[in-house]
C-alpha cells in the first residue's frame, strides 16, 4: 500500500501519517481513516486497552486555551441580568431624566414584570448551584465575555423600555397580562421539573447517560414529544414575558434565544439518536411534531 | 470540511475540489457539472466587471460633459443600486471569507440604500464621488482578476493591480463613506428620519442619528481588520509567504 501524510493547511505541521493505504482508495476513504485516528476527544474514563489503535497508540494533544468553569460562567451571566434589571426598575439616576430618579411606575404590569424577571434569574442561579450536573468542567475563557455581553446587554435593553416613564401597557389590558402570566408560570414550573428529572437521571459524581422518560410529574410528559423539553419551556416562558410586557426587545430576545436553543436541541437530539438504538421515534428536538 | 485538500490559494482550484465533493460519486457527471459551473462563474464575473466598466465610463462621460460632479449620483444611481443589491449573491459565489465579503457587501448596501438614496441633499457631496470612484476601480480590478483566474490565463499585472490598488483605494473609499455619513448627520437629526420615538405600543425606540454615529465608530475596529486581511493576502500571493492565521 501507499503512505499518506496529512498536513495542516495553515501551519504545514504533520497531523497524521497513514501507512498501508490502498492505491485505489478514494479521498472519502482517506478522510475516514484520518478522522478515525484523530477521532472524538477521549474521555477521562476511557481505558487504553479498549481504544481502537494498533500496537503503538498515538495520542494527540490539543491545547484548548484558557478555560473557565461552567459554574462560574453561569453564575456571572445570570447574576448580571438580575442586578441590571433592578437598576432600571428602581430608576437609578442617569438612566431616565432626573425628574424620574427613584420614582415608581404606576402600571401594575411593570411591577409584575420585575417580579417575573427576577424570579426567573434567581431560579437559574439556584439551579446552577444545586440542581445541574455538568458533564464538562470547563469551557473556553472567551465564552464568558461573549455570554455576558449577550445576557447583560439584552437585559439592559429590555429593562430600559419596560421601566421607562413612557412605557405603554399591553393593548388588551389585564386579560392579556393574566394569560401571559399563566403561560410564564406554567413554563417556569415545567422548566424546573425537567431540570429535576434530568438530575435524577444521573447519580451524583457519575457521567452516565440515559434516555430521559416522563415521570409522575405531568410537566415531564412533554418528554413524550420532545428531546429537550427544558428548552421548549424556556422559550414558552419568554414568549409569556413578551406578551405580558408587549415589548419588542423582549420578543427579539425570545427569538434569538429560540434560535440558539433550537441549534442545541437538534445537536442533543442527534447525539441521543446516535447513542441509543431504541430512542423513541415520535420525539422531535424542541417543538412537538415540528422542529 | 470544504476543499480541505486544496493545495493552493487559487480560486479555480478551490472551486474544483468543492464541486467534486458536492457531485458525490457521480464520476463523469460530476466533472461535467464542474465545467458548466466554471463557465457560468467566469461569465458572471465578466458580466459584473462589464457593468462596473459601464458605470465607470458613464461617470467619466458625465464629468466631461457637465464639468461638475453635481447630479452625477442622480444619473448613475439606478445602475449602482441594481448591482450593489445584486452583489448579495456574491457572498455565495466568491470563494473568499464569508465574513469579509459579508461585511463589505452589507456596508455597500447600507451606503447606497440607507444613505445616498434616502438622504437626497448629500447626493451632490464630493465625498460621494470619492467612494464611487474607489468602489468602481476596485470592482473592475477584482472581477477582472476572478475572470482571468478561472480561465487560467492570469496576466501578472492584473494580479498585481488586485493586490496593490487596494492599498490606496480602501482608505480612499472609507474616507468617502465616512465623510458622506458625516455630511448626512445634520439632515438626519433635523428630520428624525427612520426613527421611532416613545411612547408607542411596542415599547421600543430607534434613533437613526445615534445609529449612524455608532456605524461611523464601528469603522474603527472593522476597517483595520479588513485592511490587514488584504495585506496578508497580498504577502501570501505576491511574495509567497506562508502565514499562520488565527481561526476565522
Amino acid at each position: 500500500g501507499k503512505h499518506v501524510e496529512i498536513l495542516d493547511a495553515k501551519t504545514r505541521e504533520k497531523l497524521c501519517f497513514l501507512d498501508k493505504v490502498e492505491p485505489h482508495a478514494t479521498i472519502a476513504e482517506i478522510k475516514n481513516l484520518f478522522t478515525k485516528t484523530q477521532g472524538k476527544s477521549l474521555k477521562d474514563e476511557d481505558v487504553l486497552q479498549k481504544l481502537p489503535v494498533g500496537t503503538t497508540a498515538t495520542l494527540y494533544f490539543r491545547d484548548l486555551g484558557a478555560q473557565i468553569s461552567w459554574v462560574t460562567v453561569f453564575l456571572t451571566e445570570y447574576a448580571g441580568p438580575l442586578f441590571i434589571y433592578l437598576l432600571f426598575y428602581f430608576r437609578v439616576p442617569f438612566i431616565y431624566g432626573h425628574k424620574y430618579d427613584f420614582t415608581s411606575s404606576r402600571h401594575t404590569v411593570v411591577h409584575l414584570a420585575c417580579i417575573c424577571h427576577s424570579f426567573h434569574y434567581v431560579k437559574r442561579l439556584l439551579e446552577t448551584l444545586f440542581v445541574h450536573r455538568f458533564s464538562h468542567g470547563t469551557m473556553p475563557l472567551r465564552n464568558i465575555f461573549k455570554n455576558c455581553t449577550y445576557y447583560w446587554g439584552f437585559a439592559a435593553w429590555m429593562a430600559y423600555y419596560i421601566n421607562h416613564p413612557l412605557y405603554t401597557p399591553p393593548t388588551y389590558g389585564a386579560q392579556q397580562v393574566k394569560l401571559a402570566l399563566a403561560i410564564f408560570v406554567i413554563c417556569q414550573l415545567g422548566n424546573f421539573s425537567i431540570h429535576m428529572a434530568l438530575r435524577d437521571l444521573r447519580p451524583a459524581g457519575s457521567k452516565t447517560r440515559k434516555i430521559p422518560y416522563p415521570t409522575k410529574n405531568p410537566f415531564t410528559w412533554l418528554f413524550l414529544l420532545v428531546s429537550c423539553p427544558n428548552y421548549t419551556y424556556e422559550v414558552g416562558s419568554w414568549i409569556g414575558f413578551a406578551i405580558m410586557t408587549q415589548c419588542l426587545p423582549v420578543a427579539l430576545f425570545s427569538l434569538v434565544g429560540f434560535t440558539q436553543m433550537t441549534i442545541w436541541a437538534k445537536g442533543k437530539h442527534r447525539s441521543y439518536l446516535k447513542e441509543f438504538r431504541d430512542y423513541p421515534p415520535l420525539r422531535m428536538p424542541i417543538i412537538p411534531f415540528l422542529l | 470540511i470544504q476543499g480541505w485538500l486544496s493545495h493552493e490559494m487559487n480560486p479555480s482550484v478551490t472551486a474544483t475540489v468543492k464541486l467534486g465533493q458536492n457531485g458525490k460519486e457521480s464520476g463523469l457527471g460530476g466533472l461535467e457539472t464542474a465545467e458548466v459551473l466554471f463557465q457560468t462563474q467566469s461569465l458572471t464575473y465578466s458580466k459584473i466587471r462589464g457593468k462596473w466598466l459601464v458605470l465607470a465610463i458613464a461617470m467619466v462621460r458625465f464629468y466631461m460633459e457637465k464639468g461638475t460632479h453635481r447630479g452625477l449620483y442622480k444619473s448613475i444611481q439606478k445602475t449602482l443600486k441594481f448591482f450593489q443589491t445584486f452583489a448579495l449573491l456574491e457572498v455565495r459565489i466568491i470563494p473568499t471569507s464569508v465574513l469579509v465579503t459579508g461585511v463589505q457587501v452589507s456596508s455597500r448596501i447600507f451606503m447606497v440604500w440607507l444613505i445616498t438614496h434616502s438622504i437626497k441633499p448629500i447626493q451632490n457631496e464630493e465625498s460621494v464621488v470619492l467612494f464611487l470612484v474607489a468602489w468602481t476601480v476596485t470592482e473592475i480590478t477584482r472581477y477582472s482578476f476572478y475572470t482571468f483566474s478561472l480561465l487560467d490565463h492570469l496576466p501578472y499585472f492584473i494580479k498585481w493591480a488586485r493586490y496593490n490598488f487596494f492599498i490606496i483605494l480602501y482608505p480612499v473609499g472609507v474616507a468617502g463613506e465616512l465623510l458622506t455619513i458625516y455630511a448626512a448627520l445634520p439632515y438626519v437629526k433635523k428630520t428624525g428620519m427612520f426613527s421611532i420615538r416613545l411612547p408607542n405600543k411596542y415599547n421600543v425606540s430607534f434613533d437613526y442619528y445615534y445609529f449612524l454615529l455608532i456605524t461611523m465608530a464601528s469603522y474603527i475596529p472593522l476597517f483595520p481588520q479588513l485592511y490587514f486581511h488584504m495585506l496578508r493576502q497580498r504577502r501570501k500571493v505576491l511574495h509567497g509567504e506562508v502565514i499562520v492565521e488565527k481561526d476565522d
